[in-house]
């Protein structure tokens, strides 16, 4: 059960003047499981990668197989996989339009065409995934905190039991606590429920801190597809693309060169507290 | 007086059912006293539904208090015939680069305030040009805005309000939606302005690394000013703005888990180098 991505290419308005490559040759697998996390600076392709993920864009040529079927067959049913592919898109919260919490969230398993109580169960089940309290479920949406209606939208794609997750900035605009707090519910999903999440962000210390694997996009080719700590490795490549590597990077680095004894490729503040406090107790023997 | 100054200032609305009935009334800003300085640079943190985007609404005249006063260079911006004048003072770039940009070429969106002004078309080329300069957007001014990242998007929107000549610039949030590059960018175009222009910036955003340079911070929570200071002074109460929602810069936080695993360090530490300054010294004569 996985997802292949094989020779994908994505070319913008094909065959016009106007043609424009937004995905150049891509190969990747994404096993069961994995928390990754994908950067790139604005336009290197990420969101219309992940787009591709569940069928909303179509590849210009190359495969991509879900569960080792192609979802390019005649006879694969696209449907099924925009259920068990879920993306929550950037500012998710303007996609809510119900009356109620509660039934913002059984929208997508309705349309599945499943019965009331399944659909219920569902909801609630989703709801709680994401840590909203009940007495929040018969609210209107648009009377919550800019955090709790984004838990709503998330929950509302998990409703539909994806197998994959894909978050496009999930915390964009929410203050470092918002911020903290949908990051850590995540984590927790991922480590309850074992399903796969993309995480794409543009900060790199919430993607130093939380994934497994990053992949970095730039110019619609994968750059680097490796652990943070390899990936932060190469910080200077990072930034002539436009990016950075985690604040925490550049202090190991600093500190090194004035003769600390540290390890520079960690990349959280714990880790790196760690490999200080060790730099200074070598000092003292 | 300040550029800008708040006395006793509140502001409510009203908050209504579907049939648009009262249901209550919420304070979005309480009792907020504040004098910013012409020339300074002032950062306001706060979490989210703090109140800090309706006071800075107030800065621009585009709310007007339930009670207290707003002065912005010395007028009251409850009198209707002073709207364009603070206006004119106290220009506004919000969040999303995308709602703010109305022309069709770079030049003209920054020319479009100066025009609506009625200065003379010269003086507006001038003021363009300056104005593209100020943000290093002079080389895409030809460029259609629908063709520029979101970083650079947000300095021609900065540079359309400097092209009014204001004396003072309030930013709600504008790095909310950029990647880091982006970030950089815009941070440092509004930095230039405040040393270079001398332009007064009110800086509101959740990025706690774009503050430290500040000139003074305060922190908003349930419409009242829940702190305030130099950077220094608010980063070094890292419990403190945790409990408000906040954070503080990643380097500050690491200096502050190293001081309760007991080196030797003072409070707030706010850049690398100061951080490596430190730690180097203990580093030769050992913990």
């Amino acid at each position: 059960m996985s997802i292949i991505v094989d020779h994908v290419n994505y070319i913008y308005e094909e065959d016009t003047p106007l043609a424009m490559k937004a995905l150049n040759d891509i190969c990747l697998t994404i096993p069961d499981g994995q928390f990754i996390g994908i950067i790139g600076h604005t336009g290197s392709g990420k969101s219309t990668l992940m787009q591709h993920l569940n069928g909303l864009i179509r590849a210009s040529s190359g495969h991509i197989y879900f569960n080792g079927k192609d979802i390019y067959d005649k006879d694969f049913d696209s449907k099924e996989l925009r259920s068990k592919v879920g993306l929550v898109f950037q500012y998710p919260e303007h996609q809510l339009f119900e009356i109620d919490v509660f039934s913002d969230v059984c929208f997508g398993p309705k349309n599945l065409g499943l019965d009331k109580k399944e659909v219920e169960l569902r909801a609630y089940d989703a709801l709680k995934k994401v840590g909203l309290p009940d007495e929040l479920f018969y609210q209107s949406p648009f009377e919550l905190s800019g955090g709790q209606k984004r838990r709503v939208a998330i929950a509302g794609v998990l409703a539909m039991k994806p197998e994959v997750l894909i978050l496009d900035e999930p915390t964009a605009g929410l203050d470092p606590k918002g911020r903290y707090e949908i990051l850590q519910q995540i984590r927790q999903l991922q480590t309850e429920t074992g399903i796969t999440i993309l995480l794409v962000s543009h900060s790199m210390e919430d993607v130093a801190e939380y994934v497994d694997r990053i992949i970095v996009m730039n110019k619609g080719s994968v750059m680097f597809d490796d652990t943070p700590r390899q990936v932060f490795g190469h910080y200077k490549e990072l930034e002539e693309v436009g990016l950075a590597a985690p604040q925490m990077t550049y202090v190991l680095h600093e500190l090194k060169k004035r003769g600390l004894d540290v390890d520079v490729n960690v990349t959280t503040v714990e880790e790196t507290a760690d490999t200080v406090m060790q730099a200074l107790r070598l000092r003292r023997i | 007086m300040g550029i800008v100054k708040t006395d006793n200032v509140v502001y409510e609305y009203f908050r209504r059912d579907e049939e648009g009935n009262v249901e209550g009334i919420t304070t979005a800003v309480d009792h907020v006293n504040l004098e910013i300085e012409q020339g300074q640079f002032i950062a306001i943190l706060g979490h989210n539904g703090s109140g800090k985007s309706t006071l800075a609404k107030h800065i621009n005249a585009i709310l007007t208090p339930t009670e207290g006063t707003v002065w912005v260079d010395g007028m009251d911006t409850s009198r209707e015939d002073k709207v364009w004048d603070i206006r004119q003072t106290s220009g506004m770039v919000f969040q999303n680069p995308d709602n703010q940009i109305i022309g069709q070429v770079v030049e003209e969106d920054v020319g479009f305030g100066p025009e609506n002004m009625g200065i003379p078309t010269r003086q507006i080329w001038e003021r363009v040009e300056e104005s593209l300069k100020a943000v290093g957007m002079y080389a895409y001014r030809k460029y259609s805005p629908n063709k520029l990242s979101g970083g650079q998007k947000q300095r021609v929107s900065i540079a359309g309000v400097l092209a009014m000549h204001p004396k003072c610039i309030v930013l709600d949030e504008p790095t909310a939606m950029l990647d880091p590059n982006g970030r950089k960018e815009v941070i440092r175009a509004v930095r230039g302005l405040n040393q270079v222009e001398g332009v007064t910036v009110i800086l509101i955003t959740h990025y706690m690394e774009e503050i430290i340079h500040a000139d003074k911070v305060f922190v908003m929570d349930s419409g009242r000013i829940a702190m305030e200071g130099t950077p220094r002074q608010i980063f070094s109460q890292v419990e403190e703005l945790q409990k408000l929602r906040l954070d503080v810069p990643q380097v500050t936080l690491l200096a502050h888990e190293l001081q309760k695993r007991g080196v030797d360090l003072p409070n707030g530490i706010l850049t690398i180098e100061e951080l490596a300054d430190r730690l180097a010294p203990i580093a030769k004569r050992g913990v």
